[in-house]
């Protein structure tokens, strides 16, 4: 990942077409320097505060961070499902904001995005098969009933959700959490996708199932090509799922730490995801009891309609420092391996 | 804190004792469903026990049958749950009256929630959810200046500003901080056993590692026993000294928590344990485990795991396993499996001493 040394508005455009590394192919999504504002009674609330971000074919880039912090905001301006108040989304090298009607018909079916909450995502009063049909109809991808049921089947196979047969006429109160989340995937695997958004589509299931699914979704990344947005809480699952992959950390509406996974998993260096790492419970209790933790000096997130000045992380950060940490707010720089938006670490 | 002296129960004996207790669903007009069978365990005072497994196995069931507080359609149909009451006298709460039982429940034994939000009444401030737990137990003895002096101090004791806290409605609050507050009102009339169930489920990870923490401390000052319901398996490891592994309504394994995480002997424990990512190390492959549990009106004949079990061998599908010590230990530390297989699967190394 040699291009994570470039900042990335410096980044070579996908125009360009050349890869950075072996098996590197250009960004098929790309968010560059977005921003999203929500004016609240409150006041405004500056929810993402210019995010760069790529997305690549049969790749995974991972979102991590904790609630509230713009992951579901960014995920959804990258799926065009809300325009960005700055900045821009490139689909395919275009500026998803100046396409014409095909384009961006096209751009809404290869981009799909899957819903967090699988108990939320699907129509109780549809069953599987009309859930999955409606958009193999809308988007003219089947003819005749027969043809669809048989798609929808094959669908339903891809997500190991089998024999379909049994699930096609089954509602979603007749499956469980983890099946709902299939039929989930495979409803954004009828378009046919070339990137997937999923956004916290395991964390409310059980470690089984979550593990399975994840295999699923790695099945479609490996032999599909599809590209992955992926969106979680959970860093082990990302450290699983993104290992070939890159994780972005974010905090308050910003990318804090951003590198190939292996390096930010095991070797983190900006603060925050040290900490973010540390509070992992390990089910391994020699591990949980002979740890020394690391303290934040403040468990409490700041707002965003009122951000401390500086590092947006300085009232919580254990290496906070007085000076540049309260006054100027650390920009994301390239280091060796990564970018990393930190004055001590980057200083020292 | 000085003033919180530990509960002081029995020197000897379990503080509850659950014996062969089944846990029943009305589910429609001569309908019903087992959501756990014949479950039997002690506790001591001061332990901690995990309860985990997957969703619907019984484990929220169990927990709720404990204090009594099934919804209407839900009743302990078998058994008995014995409790060492402060006062040394031993009660099965199955047979308790209504009043002692309210009384039970808060000075003796307290519950927190699967889901913060929906234990609170929302058109409640925080403050009157402490002076109505106050109230209803004290008799009406103590001023609301002490109880709210008291309240305070709890809230302080999870951390929270009660400044800001006792004078907000429940939906001003986060996740954190309202499930911190159900802590605290939990441990209002200093029970013996706290029941806690997924107590950070849906909380975020910095603020689930300072609830774990606290309640780590606060078990150490307090000396309260816990059972602790979760299928985060890192938590359990955290927080128990003894884990129990429910499947289909039933304990499949019971032991320490090294027992479990270390020497698990019933290969739903094994896969459950397998299928966690960890976060430090290498890339491990974790284990997948296909399928679900079985509908509770459709249990398999033998061993309930048997269709998902990669270990299944034909007698699994008949004969139902019952729960096995495979180490005795004083003060319900045994560690016991209920698999037809666990001396051939340990012998043949699949599972591990
Ligand atoms: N429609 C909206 N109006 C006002 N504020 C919003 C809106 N949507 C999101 N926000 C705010 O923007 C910030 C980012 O929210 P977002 O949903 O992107 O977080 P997230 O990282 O996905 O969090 P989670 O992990 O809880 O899903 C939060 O402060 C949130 O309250
Ligand atoms: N009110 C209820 N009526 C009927 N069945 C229920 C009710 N609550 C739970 N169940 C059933 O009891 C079983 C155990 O559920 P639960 O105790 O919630 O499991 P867990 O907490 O382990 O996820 C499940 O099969 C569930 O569907
Ligand atoms: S810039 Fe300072 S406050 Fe911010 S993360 Fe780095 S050390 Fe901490
Ligand atoms: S009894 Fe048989 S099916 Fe059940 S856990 Fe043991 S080996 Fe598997
Ligand atoms: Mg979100
Ligand atoms: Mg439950």
């Amino acid at each position: 990942m040699i291009d994570r040394t470039v900042p990335a508005t410096q980044r070579p455009g996908p125009a360009h077409g050349h890869g950075t590394g072996p098996g590197d192919a250009s960004p098929v999504l790309s968010l560059q320097g977005v921003h999203q504002v929500f004016r609240t009674p409150r006041g405004d609330v500056p929810a993402v505060a210019g995010v760069d971000l790529d997305v690549r074919p049969g790749r995974v880039l991972c979102l991590v961070g904790e609630s509230g912090c713009g992951k579901t905001t960014s995920a959804r301006m990258a799926a065009g499902l809300a325009g960005p108040a700055q900045g821009s989304v490139l689909f395919r090298g275009r500026d998803v904001a100046g396409m014409d009607r095909r384009e961006r018909s096209d751009f809404r079916r290869s981009v799909q995005f899957i819903h967090q909450d699988p108990y939320a995502s699907l129509n109780p009063v549809r069953t599987v098969y009309s859930t999955i049909s409606a958009g193999l109809r809308r988007h003219g991808l089947v003819g005749d009933r027969r043809e669809a049921r048989r798609v929808t089947a094959e669908l339903l196979e891809r997500v190991d959700l089998t024999p379909a047969e049994e699930h096609l006429d089954k509602y979603p109160h007749q499956m469980s959490g983890g099946q709902r989340q299939r039929v989930a995937v495979a409803r954004a695997l009828a378009m046919n996708p070339e990137v997937i958004i999923a956004d916290e589509s395991t964390s409310m299931l059980d470690v089984s199932i979550r593990v399975s699914l994840l295999n699923t979704l790695g099945k479609l990344r490996d032999e599909l090509g599809v590209g992955f947005l992926f969106i979680t809480h959970d860093l082990a699952v990302a450290k699983y799922f993104a290992w070939d992959g890159e994780i972005a950390v974010m905090y308050l509406g910003r990318v804090v730490e951003h590198g190939p996974t292996p390096r930010v998993v095991n070797d983190p260096q900006h603060p925050y995801t040290k900490a973010l790492i540390d509070a992992v419970c390990e089910p391994d209790p020699d591990l949980a009891h002979g740890r020394e933790r690391i303290r934040l000096r403040s468990s409490e997130i700041p707002e965003l309609t009122d951000l401390p000045p500086g590092c947006d992380f300085h009232p919580r950060c254990p290496l906070y420092e007085q000076g540049d940490c309260d006054s100027v707010r650390p920009p994301l720089v390239p280091g060796r391996d990564r970018l990393l938006a930190c004055h001590v670490v980057n200083g020292g | 804190m000085t003033d919180h002296i530990a509960a002081t129960p029995p020197a000897e004996g379990p503080l509850l004792s659950v014996r062969g207790v089944d846990v029943g669903y009305r589910t429609g007009r001569r309908k019903q469903v087992t959501a756990v069978r014949d479950v039997s365990f002690d506790l001591h005072p001061g332990q901690s026990m995990a309860l985990v497994g997957e969703s619907g196995c019984g484990k929220t069931t169990l927990g709720l049958g404990l204090l009594r507080l099934l919804p209407r359609t839900g009743v302990v149909s078998a058994g008995e749950v014995l409790f060492r009451r402060k006062d040394g006298r031993l009660v099965d709460v199955r047979t308790l009256a209504r009043e002692d039982l309210r009384r039970f429940r808060w000075n003796e034994a307290a519950m927190v929630f699967q889901g913060a939000m929906n234990a609170f009444n929302p058109v409640l401030r925080v403050r009157d959810h402490f002076l109505d737990t106050f109230r209803a137990h004290d008799g009406g003895r103590g001023s609301r200046a002490r109880h709210l002096e008291r309240s305070a101090e709890l809230l302080r004791m999870v951390r929270l500003d009660p400044g800001r806290v006792l004078d907000s409605f429940p939906h001003e609050l986060s996740g954190g901080m309202r499930q911190r507050t159900l802590i605290a009102l939990a441990l209002a009339l200093r029970p013996q056993l706290l029941i806690l169930d997924e107590p950070t489920t849906a909380l975020d990870i910095l603020t689930q590692r300072s609830i774990v923490e606290r309640l780590a401390e606060l078990r150490e000052e307090l000396r309260f026993a816990m059972v602790f319901i979760t299928h985060d398996l890192g938590l359990a490891a955290e927080l128990a000294d003894r884990v129990g592994t429910m499947y289909a309504g039933r304990m499949i394994e019971t032991g320490t928590t090294r027992d479990i995480f270390h020497r698990a002997r019933h290969p739903y424990t094994s896969a459950l344990i397998n299928s966690v990512p960890p976060v430090t190390g290498d890339l491990r492959v974790p284990e997948s485990l296909p399928g679900g549990p079985p509908s509770l009106s459709a249990l398999p004949p033998g061993c309930s795991f048997a269709p998902r079990c990669k270990h299944a061998v034909e007698r699994c599908g008949s004969t139902r396993p019952t729960l096995d010590v495979l180490r005795s230990r004083p003060e319900g530390m045994s560690h016991a499996a209920a698999c037809l297989r666990s001396h051939e699967l340990f012998a043949e190394g699949v599972t591990r001493d």
